[in-house]
């Protein structure tokens, strides 16, 4: 890796529920170099206070999406040079969600309301039942593999309008995991689930603005998850099952 | 704040309102190029039980619709929640009926 004598300009967010303010500081310049790099590199070298979460490094786990210039990024997989604004990096907390200190964003109304989509898997059988079988190829099959490849970032639920607005919503991200177990032909639960997503935060309350599925790191589309929940629970509500 | 009652009916009475929207610009439009005088167009819908049925329904689904639109604003963007939000959405709804079925009456009795 070639070291540039060039400084990138980086403003962190500093504090925490009751506030805070942009810090400056000058990061030496890499020829590669991820965001996370850049915090790291402050945390170690200039800030040891500074608080932000990470673990896999590699888009795997999840746990290091921050705002970057304004918009929500996985940092680890996110490479300076791809966001740079002059050369000014503007690193903050994830947007809808409150600050636990400095970068950290508290997740737990995130996975609260993936609970609260029945996001749980309801088994149908035991472990003396035979396997059931899932073809690859079948509609069902399909539709759960386009959503089911989620790590929980929470990019999407940062990305989106209506969770600014609408605090009851249960988001993106849980709502495209209650439509992966409504495609799941092993899965019990679906109309206690489609109940969940039909209430007063539920599905209908989406406007389609599609911000989580333009920010989803892994290129999932929420929002037809989304519209495929609103479909049927539409359906199963004509037909008087919910 | 929807949930899905109140989304089957802002699509429900979106569906009804498309051709009726269609019925009423081409209404105007034939009123407005044939040069019809209020006399005139009053003679054609007084009495008429297919001229009030049309904007009557009209009149009923804006009502639905807009009540329900204008209660994602409130909720969103005025914070409106729980009675308030309810209140809200039935007097817009009521208000938008009132008047509408006030002109249907006016324009078929």
């Amino acid at each position: 890796m070639q070291n540039s004598t060039k400084n990138l300009d980086v403003s962190v967010w500093r504090g925490d529920k009751s506030g805070g303010a942009y810090a400056q500081y000058a990061v030496p310049r890499q020829e590669n170099q991820t965001i996370l790099d850049v915090v790291t590199w402050i945390q170690r070298n200039l800030e040891p206070t500074l608080a932000y979460r990470f673990s896999c490094r590699v888009g795997m786990c999840g746990s290091c999406a921050m705002m970057v210039n304004g918009k929500p990024r996985w940092t680890c997989r996110t490479h300076v040079r791809k966001v740079l604004d002059g050369n000014r990096i503007e690193i903050a907390p994830l947007r809808n969600l409150p600050v636990i200190k400095d970068l950290a964003a508290d997740m737990a109304e995130f996975f609260d309301k993936w609970h609260k989509a029945e996001g749980r898997f309801h088994p149908t059988a035991t472990r003396d039942d035979d396997i059931v079988p899932v073809l690859p190829d079948s509609p069902r099959r399909k539709a759960a593999s386009a959503g089911i490849e989620c790590i929980n970032c929470a990019i999407c639920y940062a990305a989106c309008d209506v969770v600014e607005n609408n605090s009851k919503f249960l988001g993106p991200a849980a709502l495209n995991r209650a439509w992966t177990l409504i495609n799941d032909e092993r899965d019990g639960g679906r109309e206690v689930r489609l109940r969940a997503v039909a209430g007063d935060g539920g599905c209908h309350n989406c406007h389609s603005q599609q911000g989580c599925m333009t920010y989803c790191p892994n290129e999932l589309n929420p929002t037809l998850s989304i519209a495929g929940l609103k479909r049927v629970t539409a359906m199963a509500a004509l037909k008087g099952e919910i | 704040m929807l949930n899905v009652r109140l989304y089957l009916a802002q699509r429900i009475s979106a569906m009804v309102m498309a051709p009726l929207v269609l019925g009423h610009l081409a209404v105007m439009i034939y009123a407005a190029q044939g040069g019809l005088s209020a006399a005139e167009i009053l003679s054609r819908t007084q009495g008429s039980l297919w001229w009030g049925s049309f904007y009557g329904l009209f009149v009923i689904a804006v009502s639905v619709h807009a009540a329900i639109g204008l209660r994602v604003v409130a909720h969103e963007y005025l914070k409106l929640t729980g009675a308030v939000l309810t209140a809200f959405t039935l007097i817009v709804g009521l208000t938008v009926l009132g008047m509408g079925g006030r002109a249907v009456v006016a324009v078929v009795m």
